[in-house]
């Protein structure tokens, strides 16, 4: 197992978020996290990565416990992440948010920088060939000196999964990918994440709320109603289980 | 400095061998200008400032950076010194400049890359006077029985102690204020330095540490080096202090510029940067916030506590209200005048705030003073000397109206205020940079 959640609640005064809900990830496999609005699946996305402290549960990543750690802590032991509403340094140009990304796996320290010893020289060297890498990988490194803001919106989700892929994390987690796409934008998108699978190794955790995304590409789909896990499996038995059906048709749904 | 820009029809004149030329011959005359006029007045007021000017014009002029610099120390080093050894006040001027430039520099890593707005900034520069000031006097033997002041000599161990100390008490101060962002951490800023202020007025009892609102007096000065006795055998003690107090602050500011720009260019910088622009996406990406925003904190106040150091000695003497709000906000101000996240901006932030401060607005109002005497009909309740605020303040919202960016923005701070507006023509007043 890759990643192991177990039993993770999040409450917000008398709100529960997030209750009780499991998840494993095999390495190198592709998860699907589905529901309707509000349902908690970014805020279990926000525990995963440290942003909030789960109520109550556990969560392994690697073998190890992570439960309680800071984001950034996190961060460095492999788990990367984008956001929902795409939250990229906009006054930074687009190879410098990439390079941000790297911040944890850099070793410059403040006297290092201060006299720009040649280990620090080489590393920043290497960083910036890193960068123009991952800025090809996601096919952006012609627009490598632009401010982020001043990319187009595919291309900000883009940079997004570069800065996030700059972190060297084993997993990868995409808050929405395909937000606000257009068809084709959404089949490059596909594309893109297949390729951090076959290419790179990474396994990837997605929230999506295209079901045609997360039927192509899912080999596991998890589902949250209520915060609470409904169910789990393969898109094909979760695309005719009643209980997914009536959570985003309403009841009657099954019926009709 | 838009004159030199691209896409003005004057750009012309900034280009190959006319630009080496144009530029040296303005340095030549105003230098030659200032050297033959070096009585206090408005005309030396004026070749001063068009003086200064050069430096703006060495920085924006295309010549070789070589060039550049040996010009840059040519005037620093040679014609301020030479011109202030015949003026007191000009290089008076130029000291006071130096030091505001310094901690323009700080704060300017704390406000302009970390985004951590800071209104508390002057208690670090306090500590540094306090530093110097205690222990080179017989007001460390107040609360240190037996202790003999520090000789003289140790003020350069002092200048570098001011560093490190000015670095630890912006840590301490940034620990508190970690978790705010915005409005709130000024606020709590602004309380936390005027705590600093106030224990200097009231750590005069039960144990006299700091002698309260009297302040410390006959603080050290650091020994005159023989050599500049040998080397400048016609002037006074006094012109030499200040020479040397002038050549000590040149290397405080060299020093900042040089910590400022290589991290600006390094992971750290980066990271501040991030830290600036969304504090959830820099940490999701594994900045350490913590880390690193106690790190701008330290940075920045640790230019400030060598600056104290050296402000103590050169007043020789120190008390409390030097160090109140006032002062973190003409200091803040410089700033953002010069243009948030610059260090040029800074750096003319710094300069020009002070010589507004202390010499144009002043002598604005000396002159109008004088037009008065001669007749000229200005209203009784204009009193000049008192409007000096007044005008400090319009600039200040003129500036902000028209260039909100500061004078010489960060280039991406200047994209960041204008995004939106409608794309001007080339040679507009704002795409020069």
């Amino acid at each position: 197992m890759l990643l192991d959640a177990q039993h993770v609640t999040k409450t917000f005064g008398g709100l529960v978020a997030v209750n009780d809900v499991s998840l494993t990830v095999e390495p190198g496999s592709i998860v699907s996290v589905i529901g309707p609005n509000g349902a908690g699946k970014t805020t279990f996305f926000n525990v995963l990565t440290g942003i909030y402290k789960p109520t109550s549960g556990r969560i392994l990543f690697d073998g190890a416990e992570i439960t309680g750690l800071r984001p950034d802590q996190i961060t460095q032991r492999g788990i990367a992440r984008t956001f929902q509403n795409i939250r990229l340094f906009n006054n930074m140009t687009v190879l410098e948010n990439v390079l941000v990304g790297m911040h944890g796996r850099l070793r410059a320290g403040l006297w290092g920088s201060l006299f720009l010893t040649p280990a620090v020289r080489a590393e920043e060297q290497s960083a910036r060939k890193r960068a123009f890498e991952l800025l090809a990988f996601v096919g952006l490194e012609r627009k490598h000196s632009e401010l982020a803001k001043n990319l187009p919106y595919g291309d900000q989700r883009r940079l997004e999964i570069a800065r996030a892929m700059a972190t060297q994390p084993k997993l990868i987690l995409l808050d929405e990918p395909t937000a606000g796409m257009n068809p084709q934008e959404t089949g490059e998108a596909i594309h893109l994440i297949r390729r951090l699978r076959d290419e790179l190794g990474i396994t990837v955790i997605l929230i999506e709320h295209d079901m045609r995304v997360v039927m192509t590409i899912s080999e596991r789909v998890t589902v949250l109603d209520y915060g609470a896990k409904i169910a789990e499996g393969k898109p094909e038995e979760i695309r005719n289980n009643p209980q997914v059906i009536e959570a985003y048709l309403g009841r009657g749904a099954v019926v009709a | 400095m838009r004159a030199l820009s691209a896409s003005s029809p004057l750009s012309a004149l900034n280009r190959g061998p006319l630009a080496y030329v144009l530029l040296t011959a303005y340095l030549l005359l105003t230098s030659a200008l200032l050297l033959t006029n070096t009585r206090t007045s408005l005309g030396t007021d004026i070749l001063f400032i068009l003086f200064l000017l050069g430096f703006l014009l060495i920085y924006r002029a295309r010549v070789a950076g070589l060039y550049k610099l040996a010009l840059g120390a040519i005037m620093l080093l040679a014609i301020v010194p030479y011109f202030g050894a015949q003026n007191a006040y000009y290089i008076e001027l130029a000291i006071q400049a130096g030091i505001f430039v310094a901690l323009a520099l700080g704060l300017n890593v704390v406000v302009g890359f970390a985004g951590l707005l800071d209104l508390g900034y002057v208690a670090f520069f306090a500590v540094g006077a306090y530093l110097w000031g205690i222990f080179s006097t017989d007001q460390a033997a107040q609360f240190l029985p037996g202790f003999t002041p520090l000789a003289a000599e140790s003020f350069y161990l002092f200048l570098a102690l001011g560093l490190f100390i000015g670095a630890f008490f912006g840590a301490l101060l940034g620990l508190p204020v970690l978790r705010l962002r915005g409005d709130y951490l000024a606020i709590v800023t602004l309380g936390l330095g005027e705590v600093i202020r106030v224990l200097a007025v009231n750590l005069d009892r039960p144990v006299n540490i700091t002698n309260g609102s009297q302040g410390i007096k006959s603080i050290a000065r650091p020994p005159l080096p023989d050599v500049m006795r040998t080397l400048l055998p016609g002037l006074s003690d006094p012109q030499l202090y200040q020479l040397l107090i002038y050549l000590m602050a040149l290397l405080v500011v060299g020093l900042s510029v040089f910590v400022v720009y290589r991290l600006k260019n390094s992971r750290i910088g980066r990271a501040w940067e991030a830290i600036r622009e969304d504090e959830t996406a820099a940490i999701a990406m594994g900045v350490p916030l913590v880390r690193m925003k106690l790190l701008a904190f330290a940075v920045g106040a640790s230019f400030a506590g060598a600056m104290g150091v050296l402000f103590a000695a050169k007043q020789q003497f120190i008390n409390p209200p030097t160090f109140d709000l006032l002062r973190s906000i003409g200091i803040l101000s410089m700033v953002i005048l010069g243009g948030m996240g610059s260090i040029p901006g800074a750096i003319l932030g710094g300069m020009l705030v002070t010589l507004l401060d202390l010499q144009i607005l002043p002598r604005i109002a000396t002159e109008l003073g004088a037009l008065k005497r001669q007749g000229v009909v200005i209203p009784d309740w204009f009193d000049p000397a008192q409007y000096q605020r007044a005008l400090f303040g319009l600039l200040l919202i003129i500036m902000m109206i028209f260039r909100p960016e500061g004078i010489l923005p960060d280039q991406r701070r200047s994209e960041e205020m204008h995004a939106g507006a409608p794309a001007r023509p080339s040679g507009g007043p704002d795409q020069s940079n």
